[in-house]
């Protein structure tokens, strides 16, 4: 095991996360913004989580063959959910006196969403982001097993070599790297909502915590 | 200024505004006024398009609004509202200059924009502007609500009930603010509201509405003494007639069932008056009515045993303040309070005993002024 595999690992991780958040904000906002697509999109992204990643990473390897894209797509789609479901709700739940007032000054959709709306969603969506890193960091193991390197190679070896110290090892260290991004980011989160809390209703703190 | 031609609005069967028209004129302040469920919201927003009528016309100036772009429209009209809706992610100098901003006004502009607006409702801005509206009061975040609709500075401003969710006091301050900046600005403003006070303290023109239609539109003047209807001369209540009852002079204070007695009467025979009327003074009158002094207990009681004293003349004090019928009820209430006696005694002009004011019955005039006489 190497620092260079661990940063491979990291590097999967922040590419995956990077794309759900470009793929999955825009997502949450047009289940918001448009109620006709909003079904289709809540129900896409809650089956996609239902495929176990190994057989997603598989079908998406048949078109794009091994290697990392093949990895950061695979952990794009199964982390869509939290972000795009937190984006959703965040934007639903800001307060809908706002919502008039906004349109009553003279701001436009867009403006109404850029200064308003995702401003005040933002705390539920980086909750929905922080899930999606957790969650990426341990799914990423399955990486080595369409090519994609990783911490997952250390682990999916030691297995078949019956290696103890060398399995328990490259968990311990995706373990705690889990925590520490778990940590952190739960950290600014709080840091956030103290700052969110007092400025809004109650009601707008709800969301999706766990899943 | 702002012009409503026939302008009708449904949802499904209920007819919400059915068909009204009226004008306000440029600079003046409109109250819209009627029970809940008369339509004064539906046409305040039907102003700045929130509501498209299905009939009718609205102009504003000359120009029909249904064939502006609503964007551009609302930026030219500021729109107050109950709730305040000040965006919480934003602080004071950012709410005040959202449509600025969305008017790509310079920075340097808004700034002076931001100040210029909130050092003239008394929030200096190197206090304030950095702050964010939780940080606020309820009527500082309503004054910068209405700083807000005033910050590119828009010909006509809508205000939907404002005050409704403030405290008494903090809401008439804020009616005279609004008054004076409307009358500096030179503002057209549509104001709702439910509060009759409200809207004779603040408007030039009061529209009151009923189930869709427009009951009497007159200033406030002209309502308070002709109203149109039932139904308005209940929402004004008693003031109508208190209104015109101003107290003015001592007469309106006067208590007139006084306890009195002469100059010649018995010593013994007034204790005895002042025990059963339960008082510790009297005011005593000459046999021709006129008023001579005023006697008391206190006087009596400092008579030496076995006085030979028969009658009050000699117990008589003059120091008691005397007020006349006509005389300023303001002069009258200033020697009530100013001195230590209970009560002013009431002269005609002739001298003649009219009856007394006492703090109790000037309590109860004004009383009666502000919530009628059934007080």
């Amino acid at each position: 095991m190497t620092m260079a595999m661990v940063l491979d690992h990291l590097l999967i991780v922040v590419l995956a996360v990077l794309c759900t958040i470009v793929v999955g904000v825009p997502l949450g906002i047009c289940a918001y913004r448009f109620p006709l697509v909003r079904k289709p999109i809540l129900w896409a992204v809650e089956v996609l989580q239902t495929i176990p990643v190994l057989a997603l990473l598989g079908i998406i390897m048949v078109f794009l063959g091994g290697g990392k894209p093949t990895v950061i797509l695979g952990l794009l789609l199964y982390s869509l959910l939290p972000v795009v479901l937190n984006t959703y709700v965040g934007l639903s739940e800001v307060d809908p006196v706002l919502k008039e007032v906004s349109t009553g000054m003279g701001m436009t959709r867009f403006n109404r969403l850029r200064l308003v709306e995702l401003p005040l969603a933002f705390p539920l969506i980086f909750t929905g982001i922080r899930i999606a890193t957790v969650t990426a960091i341990g799914v990423a193991v399955f990486a080595a097993s369409v090519g994609g390197g990783g911490l997952g190679g250390i682990i999916t070896r030691g297995i078949k070599t019956g290696n103890m110290p060398q399995i328990i090892g490259g968990t311990l260290v995706l373990m705690a790297m889990a925590v520490v991004f778990d940590m952190g980011m739960a950290w600014i989160e709080k840091r956030m909502k103290q700052q969110h809390m007092k400025r809004s209703t109650p009601e707008q703190q709800k969301g999706m915590e766990e899943i | 200024m702002i012009r409503f031609e026939h302008v009708r609005k449904s949802y499904g069967d209920k007819q919400v505004l059915k068909g009204i028209s009226f004008h306000i004129a440029e600079g003046e302040l409109a109250v819209l006024i009627g029970p809940s469920g008369c339509g004064k919201t539906t046409t305040l927003k039907t102003i700045n398009r929130l509501i498209e009528p299905d009939e009718g016309r609205v102009y504003i100036g000359n120009e029909d609004i249904a064939q502006t772009d609503p964007v551009q429209l609302r930026r030219s009209i500021g729109y107050v509202i109950q709730q305040i809706g000040l965006f919480p992610n934003m602080n004071v100098e950012q709410n005040i200059c959202v449509v600025p901003h969305l008017l790509k006004y310079e920075k340097r502009k808004m700034r002076e924009r931001a100040h210029e607006l909130l050092e003239m409702v008394g929030m200096p801005y190197d206090e304030y502007a950095r702050k964010y509206p939780h940080e606020l009061s309820g009527g500082q975040q309503q004054r910068i609500g209405v700083l807000r609709a005033l910050a590119a500075s828009p010909p006509v401003v809508l205000m939907d009930e404002p005050f409704g969710a403030l405290d008494p006091v903090t809401r008439a301050t804020l009616q005279d603010e609004v008054r004076s900046l409307q009358k500096k600005l030179n503002k057209t403003i549509v104001f709702v509201t439910h509060d009759m006070d409200e809207a004779l303290n603040m408007a030039d023109k009061i529209i009151f509405m009923d189930a869709g239609e427009i009951v009497q539109m007159a200033p406030p003047g002209e309502m308070l003494e002709h109203p149109a209807s039932d139904l308005i001369r209940s929402f004004m209540g008693k003031r109508s007639i208190a209104e015109q009852a101003t107290p003015q002079t001592a007469a309106d204070f006067l208590r007139q069932n006084v306890i009195t007695t002469y100059t010649d009467a018995r010593i013994r025979e007034s204790v005895e008056l002042m025990a059963r009327r339960n008082v510790d003074t009297l005011v005593v009158m000459n046999r021709d009515q006129t008023y001579a002094g005023i006697v008391s207990i206190a006087d009596i009681d400092r008579l030496e045993k076995g006085s030979t004293m028969q009658t009050v003349a000699p117990l008589l004090r003059q120091s008691n303040p005397v007020s006349y019928l006509d005389e300023d009820a303001h002069v009258c209430f200033e020697k009530l309070l100013s001195g230590n006696a209970n009560y002013v005694v009431v002269l005609r002009r002739d001298n003649t005993l009219a009856g007394i004011v006492t703090k109790t019955s000037i309590a109860k005039a004004l009383a009666d002024a502000v919530w009628g006489d059934a007080v």
